[in-house]
């Protein structure tokens, strides 16, 4: 963890609701995909804990030309929740902003196998993309699931597909994509052995063990459909996974013991020991 | 030079700076971030003699100036504390440390209190008989001067080291429950744990916490902290601890004026993990624009 001061560089809307900002300056305490960043707002008492979207390293230096306290730029995608967030859509490039860095442990991808599969839904996809990004660049097959309400909330469809990856989309309402929940999505690819996917994978006379194609999953999303992942994919499908959780936090970074959960290998604090934790250590 | 050198209850501190309870886990997050032995002391997560999970979550709910909590004493319990944290916490911290002992009966006072004392780095025992997250215990001793009265007795008769007695803010009459504990032999108060509140979200209907109920903390507390410490104060001849709201070199000053020897710093700690460390390195600046050389000089100094 590090406590920064970083530069807004973007601040713009995705859709009515969604924002992106872009902050630069000392991103060297983001070591992993999933963890998140505690920003101070001025007239809020608690920090507002948002994931990376993604990092960017300047190309020629860093501020003192150590690994130390390397510049760059962190991007994040908030969405107008309450009156901190909604405050944070008019802040202006080149305000200031006081920021805890690399909190949270983040995504263990090395577990990723050939086929990871990403399942992100609503306010949950941004972190996702970091993975998908350092997933592709190790040249994995990645395939991606992204799940909204309705065709206006979507976003960040085009962002995965320029990475590579292979996108599915579902709407609650049917609006766009398959109708229906990212759980509905999962099963008509999983089991659709027509799919390019599979046909190009060579799995597509394999009907039998159409689940084993994806090696692993990394998803993060709201609580229910955290739930309905973890019942399809890792309860029936039995692929393991990693799932990134939300609560309410008081610091974000372990001390407070606001946002602790019980786990399979004890109580953990979401911000600290979390907020990704794996399908087999789950307790639901 | 300054000195901001205070004794409290027999043992001098560099300064009167404590983190308290709760805020500070047992050390070693905030000992990633600087060296902690800075600080007076910092009194460590409230012990009970059982592992608690504690209450279920929401535990936490953001509010004007401050924070509502219901952790509920979430903590490894007693032994498993002795045997793996303070081991952890003798790496990165070489000062006496501050035991934070919370129960459910004046047995399990007696027991983690008893166990706690017996280790070398506890300097004080602070009673915390002011929890407003648990329910039996906690604060319902801490709200009626004769059970506050009994608990002390009993945790007495435990220890030879300084008990410090944490009180809470929800009573009439806290210089009441401050003289009993007195009188039952504590050795110091710290005052004031959380205001008890609640926060409604109204999309859903319904409280917040999963407690319904939390501990307000942060600089909305202030003005209520100081006033109770300097009650307090008037009404005891024992060491007083002020906190509540704390999270300047001006509200440490304005505390100990109050009558607080010592300052515990609380929800700062949890917005700005080096808080605690930039308070203490502020005080001498602020002593100067005030004209005060020796920080002992100024306990109590407004009455």
């Amino acid at each position: 963890m590090k406590q920064v001061i970083l530069t807004i560089k973007e601040n713009i809307a995705l859709t009515p609701t969604t924002y992106r900002m872009k902050l630069a300056g000392d991103v060297s305490a983001v070591a992993a995909s999933g963890q998140f960043i505690n920003i101070r707002l001025d007239g809020h008492f608690l920090r507002r804990p948002i994931s990376v979207n993604d990092v960017e390293y300047d190309q020629l230096s860093a501020i003192t030309g150590s690994e130390k306290d390397r510049a760059g730029t962190i991007t994040i995608i908030y969405k107008v929740l309450g009156r901190g967030t909604e405050e944070m859509t008019h802040f202006a490039p080149g305000k200031e902003l006081d920021v805890l860095t690399g909190l949270g442990n983040g995504y263990d991808l090395r577990d990723a196998g050939e086929h990871p599969l990403l399942i992100g839904g609503g306010v949950g996809i941004p972190p996702l993309y970091l993975a998908a990004k350092k997933l592709r660049a190790d040249g994995k097959d990645v395939t991606v699931i992204l799940g909204f309400n309705s065709s206006d909330e979507m976003y960040y469809i085009d962002e995965f597909e320029q990475l590579g990856c292979s996108v599915t989309v579902s709407t609650a309402d049917g609006s766009c994509g398959i109708k229906g929940f990212v759980t509905d999505a999962f099963r008509d690819l999983a089991f659709r052995c027509d799919s390019p996917c599979l046909a190009e994978a060579g799995l597509a006379e394999e009907s039998d063990s159409e689940f084993t194609r994806f090696t692993h999953f990394y998803t993060c999303g709201p609580e229910p459909m955290l739930k309905a992942v973890y019942n399809e994919v890792f309860k029936k499908a039995g692929i393991s996974g990693q799932m990134s959780f939300e609560e309410r936090m008081g610091c974000g970074f372990g001390a407070c013991m606001g946002c602790s959960c019980r786990t399979v290998t004890g109580y953990k604090r979401i911000c600290k020991d979390g907020p990704v934790l794996r399908t087999e250590e789950i307790l639901w | 030079m300054v000195d901001t050198k205070v004794d409290l209850c027999g043992i001098t501190m560099d300064n009167p700076v404590i983190p308290a309870s709760g805020t500070f886990g047992y050390g070693y997050e905030f000992a990633e971030l600087y060296d902690i032995n800075c600080l007076g002391t910092f009194s460590f997560k409230g012990t009970t003699k059982e592992p608690r999970f504690g209450n279920e979550t929401p535990r936490i709910a953001e509010c004007p100036s401050g924070m509502l909590n219901a952790v509920g004493l979430q903590n490894p319990g007693v032994e498993k504390v002795i045997k793996e944290e303070l081991p952890r916490l003798a790496e990165v911290f070489s000062k006496p440390v501050m035991a934070n002992v919370s129960g459910f009966s004046i047995d399990d006072y007696v027991y983690t209190t008893e166990l706690l004392a017996q280790q070398e780095q506890v300097g004080w025992l602070e009673i915390n008989i002011s929890c407003p997250n648990v329910h039996g215990g906690g604060m319902s001793f801490g709200t009626d001067p004769c059970m506050a009265a009994d608990v002390v007795k009993a945790v007495r008769k435990a220890t030879g080291k300084p008990l410090i007695i944490k009180l809470s803010p929800n009573v009439t009459d806290i210089a009441a429950i401050a003289r009993a504990c007195e009188e039952a032999g504590a050795d110091g108060i710290s005052l004031i744990n959380t205001l008890m509140g609640m926060r409604i979200d109204p999309g859903k209907r319904k409280p917040i916490l999963a407690n319904t109920t939390g501990g307000y903390s942060g600089p909305a507390v202030f003005p209520v902290a100081l006033r109770m410490v300097y009650q307090v104060y008037d009404a005891v001849s024992i060491p007083v601890i002020g906190m509540g709201g704390i999270s300047s070199a001006e509200d440490v000053i304005e505390m100990m004026m109050a009558g607080a020897c010592a300052v515990e710093v609380g929800a700062a700690n949890l917005v700005d993990p080096f808080a605690s460390r930039d308070i203490i390195a502020d005080l001498p600046r602020v002593m100067g624009n005030y004209g005060i050389s020796c920080l002992r000089d100024i306990i109590g100094a407004a009455h």
